[in-house]
């Protein structure tokens, strides 16, 4: 089956008033950007919906991209014919028969756009839906609860027939909701993290704190992979990589065995505070889960929380680990998260960190700690990475 | 020179074997050392197979890169029986599978499988009823080429993978290396568990293939050795190879849409010739055939002397399969289709590619009926 058109439709922008158009085109910018590579494609923006001509560009593969924005509801297939009942019957009938799972029964919607054409939309439900039942085997008619609901309109050059629905991601556009700074590890949580941030609006750019030669350059290369998957998500996500070698020497060597998870955690928060502010990001994101390890529980998060007073955001807050896993493999993180690699969390820990730390002690056995300098000499080392500006990469996606 | 052999191997194309040639200079390293080189050859493969999965419509883990349809075809057959022989030792296949298909399914047999080879019709087709029919208890395999080596002929490979769908402990795999590019078909989804598929028949460089192997799949590997390819084929991977057959691929696909319509009228030129000559029989079927295949016999000449003097016009076609042409006698799939000893052993294949033009077939066309009708006047 071949389709002409899809048509986008958008989710919660409905509700938003006056801010309406401004959320359009947002999205419409970002369905431009990601659908660049499609170069037949021709985009037409309306007041409801975005219109996208195919002209021969696989409908699958771009569908597969339409499904990943944020902000649309639901993207609709649909085939043109010529505004005749012959032609219109043979397109549906082809649309019928294009769905290879069988389906038992459908109904035929027709909206008369163009006055002008001959037969009413009634007619044109009847003689449509008897077109398909004198062909077709084993199917049936059924006008309430129909396994497809073939919609025609009739417009004023060319009938649309619409067959295939696909769910979009919903939320709201790239970038309707500001910028944050997410925590990004390499593990399984903190990229569904960042992904839920940006389903809501949010532009997401990402820290990650590395350690060589302790973690290796594959390491760096999964966070990096990490960055492009949610960058498929909404806008490009920028990476900071922070060199934290010295601060977890440092750490090592003069903090308690079971408070250095702690403090480690604190001087991150640090450093993220401060990059945010450079980067104008309004709060920060981490993928902790209540009571998930050590870090995560009540008493961590009021502990290492009391070093920022920005908003920390953690959208996993009450999930489950399944239920995260759950969201990473959907979202094709996940493959990439397991790599064996191991990343700076893991470095220098005892086995038994603290659960329940208190801010108490924690101010106590940082009042000698070199905390500004090495906050200093870590945000000197950032490395700030633009997934595009990759040479190696580009290489790569010419050469295949 | 008109190459009409296509179905044996095609030509590469030259910015494949740019990619080839640029991908062995610039990722010489092993993908599989941890130092900074060999993750830059690890990001390439895995670019590569990204591409694939996505070209195919299926998941990056689905892709196990091969050497070519031979070991796709082996490893899917014999990789699936062992490592389910303890589910059961029955197999199902068809007379008409290439060699490689074939002759894997004759190994399984003194391996103690069990083997039904289904028989097919006169346009060289199994039947599904056939395939359901052959089921038993302890079938754990079924594996059916889609189209036809020598003939063309197009199986039902979608309807039966339907069937198949019910049937939880049967795998089923497709030999699609004739298909690909030419018969669409739908992998994931669609009953279909492994699907073969080789590189050299769409102007990639030969040695360079891929298997399909539905997530979930078990094979028992071909090779032992190293944990390349998610443990199913050891060996260093073949990188230069593995992303050159990637992008011919996304050629192929990308090309097919404005190609198709045009081998399958090339084809029909061909038919209508030589339909109307008293000296010749078309083996290809009229329905359900692949564009790109043309099969025919011309009565009371040998193939040999066929290919022969087609060559002295630099046009270059071929008797069957180059897998199985050396071995001479009748063709097994002509047998098979019921074409008598005599016919079946005079047939010559004709291949096109999408590269083959109009003038070529119009040429090619004037050639053979000039050859006939001196070869016939000679041996008068």
């Amino acid at each position: 089956m071949i389709y002409d058109y899809l048509i986008v439709r958008f989710g919660e922008l409905t509700l938003k008033g006056k801010n309406r158009s401004k959320f359009i085109d947002r999205l419409y910018l970002t369905v431009k950007e990601k659908l660049k590579p499609f170069k037949q494609l021709k985009l037409k923006k309306h007041f409801d919906d975005i219109e996208v001509q195919l002209n021969g560009e696989p409908m699958q593969q771009v569908t597969d991209v339409l499904t990943k924005i944020f902000g649309i509801q639901t993207i609709r297939a649909a085939i043109k014919v010529e505004n005749n009942i012959e032609s219109m019957k043979k397109g549906a009938l082809d649309i019928i028969e294009s769905y290879e799972d069988g389906i038992k029964t459908f109904k035929i919607s027709a909206k008369r756009k163009n006055k002008r054409f001959p037969m009413g939309s009634d007619e044109i439900n009847r003689s449509l839906g008897a077109h398909i039942l004198t062909n077709t085997e084993n199917i049936k008619v059924d006008v309430h609860n129909p396994d497809i609901n073939l919609r025609v309109e009739v417009m004023e050059h060319e009938t649309r027939i619409y067959g295939k629905d696909f769910k979009g991601a919903g939320g709201l556009p790239a970038g309707s909701s500001g910028k944050v700074l997410l925590m990004l590890s390499g593990g399984i949580d903190s990229p569904v993290a960042g992904y839920l941030m940006q389903k809501r609006g949010a532009i997401v750019e990402a820290v990650h704190f590395h350690s060589p030669p302790y973690t290796n350059e594959r390491a760096r290369q999964k966070v990096i992979d990490l960055t492009e998957k949610l960058s498929s998500f909404g806008s490009q996500v920028k990476l900071h990589i922070v060199p934290f070698t010295n601060i977890q020497l440092q750490i090592r060597d003069k903090m308690p065995d079971n408070y250095r998870m702690t403090m480690m955690r604190r001087m991150m928060l640090r450093i993220a505070e401060k990059l945010a502010e450079k980067r104008g990001a309004l709060a920060i994101a981490t993928g902790e889960s209540l009571g998930q390890v050590a870090s995560q529980t009540l008493e961590s998060m009021n502990t290492i929380n009391e070093v920022t007073n920005l908003p920390v955001l953690r959208p996993l807050l009450t999930m489950d680990k399944v239920e995260i896993i759950d969201i990473a493999q959907k979202i094709d993180t996940y493959d990439i998260s397991i790599r064996p690699y191991e990343d700076c969390c893991t470095l220098f820990l005892p086995s038994a960190p603290k659960t329940k730390p208190n801010r108490e002690h924690a101010n106590k056995f940082e009042a000698e700690f070199p905390i500004d300098a090495l906050i200093q000499e870590a945000l000197d080392g950032v490395e700030t990475i633009d997934i595009r500006e990759q040479s190696d990469k580009t290489l790569m996606d010419e050469l295949l | 020179m008109i190459y009409l052999d296509n179905s044996a191997t095609t030509k590469p194309l030259p910015e494949v074997l740019d990619t080839f040639r640029i991908v062995s200079e610039k990722f010489f390293a092993n993908p599989s050392s941890l130092h900074n080189l060999g993750s830059l050859s690890e990001e390439m493969l895995k670019k590569s197979r990204h591409q694939a999965a996505q070209l195919l419509g299926v998941k990056d883990d689905e892709i196990i890169f091969t050497s070519g349809g031979t070991e796709g075809n082996n490893l899917a057959v014999k990789g699936a029986a062992f490592a389910y022989r303890s589910r059961g030792k029955h197999v199902i296949t068809t007379r008409v599978e290439h060699a490689s298909g074939y002759n894997a399914f004759k190994q399984l047999e003194n391996e103690g499988f069990d083997v039904t080879y289904l028989p097919v019709a006169k346009d060289g087709r199994v039947s599904v009823q056939d395939v359901k029919e052959a089921i038993r208890e302890d079938t754990i395999l079924v594996s059916i080429i889609h189209v036809n080596n020598e003939v063309g002929t197009i199986q039902p490979v979608q309807e039966i993978g339907r069937y198949l769908q019910s049937f939880n402990k049967i795998l089923f795999h497709v030999d699609h290396v004739q298909g690909i590019g030419k018969v669409p078909l739908k992998l994931s989804g669609s009953g279909i568990d492994l699907c073969s598929i080789s590189g050299h028949k769409f102007h990639s460089p030969k040695g360079t293939g891929l298997l399909y192997v539905r997530r979930g799949v078990n094979l028992s590997p071909l090779f032992s050795g190293g944990s390349q390819e998610l443990n199913r084929r050891a060996g260093t991977e073949n990188l230069p190879g593995i992303a050159a057959m990637v992008k011919a691929l996304r050629i192929t696909l990308e090309e097919s849409r404005q190609h198709l319509g045009r081998l399958q009228d090339l084809q029909n030129k061909m038919r209508d010739a030589f339909n109307t000559n008293e000296h010749m029989v078309v083996h290809t079927p009229d329905c359900h055939a692949a564009p790109h295949i043309l099969n025919l016999t011309v009565k009371g000449i040998k193939s040999e002397v066929l290919v022969h003097a087609l060559e002295e016009e630099d046009i270059y076609v071929s008797t069957k399969s180059a897998c199985s042409s050396k071995e001479g006698g009748a063709s097994r799939v002509l047998l098979a289709m019921g074409v008598p000893e005599d016919e079946a052993a005079q047939a010559i294949r004709v291949s096109l590619s999408y590269q083959t033009t109009e003038a070529e077939i119009m040429t090619f066309i004037d050639t053979l009926n000039k050859k006939v009708t001196q070869l016939k006047s000679i041996m008068r």
